[in-house]
């Protein structure tokens, strides 16, 4: 069995996500991803399961270099309905890991855009204790917040004061400041657990992409490569 | 006339007392696997990363009714953390990563001496309930995780007791929040309830029905709420369609387009039922249905209430806050883009409509900008 395809078996979302296909078409009928892209979670299964049993390596390289298996978006309604305990949501999530590791991901339209998310999420976790951290969220990036929005960035610790909130300030409650100790074991759990490596991944991979694409790339959300990621959209989706 | 309500898994007619107890018992049996044991005291309380940023006065109102209202004991402690649900969603962490994390929130629940851990968030309460489960099914992987907790951290950790989301509690107690009750759910003015729309989160059952309160097929957490406050529940098609978070497909701007188009398909299936609320129990939904309500009279001239203002968008917290007659600014009511005072004046509510966005020195007389299409109540303006 080739490498690649053993690493995709391994995963314990592959284990558990995929039990024989019937065909029956029910996680399609009810996702929101097949109703806004070009994307059939049925298709992906059988695509996943023919991968398996034929030993596939090549087809299981273009299919991680794909923007197909970004369109999931993970909402796993497809997890309820299915009558043979399929989960095509979860394959995906076994997928996108994969993707990630073998550098893939910088193949597609799509998977490039793990960038923003490292360097978003994935960095916050780490820096703040938690995914969102709402003075990162301006309006030049989430323009669909509004002008209330824009007002509470304005005013931040007092809005937060008035509903009993300490914005950024030590001790308990609401967007709290993690202590640093506790940052710490966030950073070391990274480590040990491959976070830190596939964010390495991530940087290296997407650095070269750009070079190859004539972008300029930094560490910054500034860099042509970022932005590019972050707003691009082929509309051929 | 009202239509009769007819057990649709019976075959038969029951005519006698016999038959009727024994149709009472089968009903009983069939519900009762759509039920859950939620814990009534007692919890160690995790916030959420969308949350405590968008809605911070609904986690200080979950808290406040436990301990004020109801004078339940809740831990709210400073060292937990994300269990990076979001980053898992958007595949950027691997799995080991979140497990992990997810074991050092559970060392902290132990080390206080807690056994019912409450996270804030859907995403969360999903995360927890796969990997619990997981751990359940391959053993081998908790073992794994338990190596790289002790390793990264040094830290043991108990599994929790019961995992419950905080609308699982609130549903519990909806009834003593009921007998504490200021206002009910229904118009000052007609005497009619309120016509609410129940928006629950998709990691709340879909994945594990049997962990939510009426499993995927009848989730009735936030519809108990409603109903025993005096509301009315609106049924629609889209009804069980997801909000539209799509996690990377509303992280990155690119992709944004599945979003507001999800959120869109349920606003468009439900206008017509004309509600006059919608109450969730995720982070992400009452953001969406919120904000993309903006967004769409802003790009398509397209308000969904006849008065222009929009259908107000409420956590389950806010309602209960509302219900017990809390200052809806405390609540936080002014951090949503959909003015909230067309349902405060419907309930007849008392309330200050200039303070809404006072803060700080009463001499800070700040103001956000005006929509240019969805109209919004301003220091008790109509604008």
């Amino acid at each position: 069995m080739s490498d690649l395809i053993q690493r995709l078996k391994n995963d314990v979302r592959i284990k558990e996500g995929l039990n024989a296909c019937i065909h029956c078409g029910t996680c399609t009928a009810i996702c929101p991803a097949a109703s806004f892209y070009n994307y059939d979670p049925r298709e992906l299964t059988a695509q996943v399961q023919e991968i398996i049993a034929k030993n596939d390596e090549k087809a299981l390289t273009e299919l991680l270099s794909s923007d197909y298996i970004w369109y999931c978006g993970e909402c796993m309604s497809c997890k309820t309905r299915c009558p043979r305990n399929n989960i095509p949501g979860v394959i995906i999530e076994a997928l996108r890991a994969l993707s990630q590791d073998t550098g893939l991901f910088a193949e597609s339209e799509k998977g490039r855009q793990q960038l923003m998310i490292k360097r978003s999420i994935g960095e916050w976790i780490v820096d703040y204790g938690y995914c969102v951290v709402g003075d990162k969220l301006n309006l030049n990036l989430f323009p669909e917040q509004g002008p209330n929005w824009q007002w509470v960035m304005d005013n931040m610790k007092l809005v937060f004061e008035k509903q009993g909130a300490h914005y950024m300030e030590d001790g308990e409650g609401p967007m709290r400041k993690v202590p640093e100790e506790d940052l710490e074991e966030l950073r070391k759990i990274y480590d040990v657990t491959g976070a830190t490596e596939r964010f390495r991944i991530i940087e290296e991979v997407s650095e070269k992409k750009a070079k190859e694409m004539g972008l300029q790339f930094d560490e910054t959300h500034d860099c042509e490569y970022f932005k590019h990621v972050y707003t691009y959209n082929s509309n051929k989706h | 006339m009202k239509p009769m309500i007819v057990n649709t898994l019976s075959m038969y007619i029951p005519t006698t007392q016999t038959n009727i107890d024994m149709e009472l018992k089968g009903k009983e049996r069939i519900w009762e696997k759509y039920q859950k044991e939620i814990p009534l005291n007692d919890y160690y309380y995790a916030r959420s990363c969308i949350r405590q940023n968008f809605w911070p006065g609904s986690e200080q109102t979950f808290i406040r009714i436990l301990q004020d209202e109801l004078g339940k004991n809740i831990l709210d402690e400073k060292h937990h953390t994300t269990c990076s649900g979001i980053a898992y969603h958007c595949d950027v962490v691997p799995l080991e990563t979140t497990m992990t994390i997810v074991a050092r929130q559970f060392s902290l629940m132990s080390e206080s001496g807690y056994k019912h851990f409450v996270p804030s968030c859907i995403t969360s309460f999903g995360v927890y309930t796969e990997i619990l489960e997981t751990w359940h099914e391959f053993p081998e992987i908790e073992e794994k995780i338990r190596k790289m907790l002790s390793e990264a951290t040094g830290r043991t950790f108990d599994k929790p007791e019961f995992l419950v989301h905080p609308s699982d509690v609130i549903y519990a107690l909806r009834n003593e929040i009921l007998q504490k009750a200021k206002y009910r759910l229904v118009n000052a003015k007609t005497g009619e309830p309120l016509k609410c729309v129940d928006h629950i989160g998709c990691h709340y059952a879909k994945m594990f029905p049997e962990k939510g309160v009426g499993g995927a097929e009848f989730p009735h957490v936030l519809v108990g709420m409603i109903e025993a406050w005096g509301g009315e529940v609106v049924d629609y098609p889209e009804r069980r369609t997801c909000c539209g978070f799509g996690f990377r497909q509303y992280m990155v701007q690119a992709n944004r387009g599945y979003s507001i188009a999800c959120t869109k398909r349920k606003f468009d299936s439900m206008e017509s039922y004309k509600p006059d609320l919608i109450v969730t129990n995720c982070p992400g939904c009452p953001y969406f249905l919120d904000r993309w309500q903006y967004v769409i009279a802003e790009m398509e001239g397209k308000v969904y209430t006849d008065d222009g203002y929009g259908i107000p968008v409420l956590t389950y917290e806010e309602l209960a806050g509302l219900v017990l007659g809390y200052n809806p600014w405390e609540l936080g009511l002014q951090m949503h883009q959909v003015s909230v005072e067309p349902l405060l004046e419907k309930m007849g509510y008392e309330y200050d409509p200039t303070d809404k966005y006072v803060v700080g020195d009463k001499n800070i007389n700040t103001r956000p900008e005006t929509p240019n299409i969805l109209k919004i109540f301003n220091h008790g303006e109509k604008e």
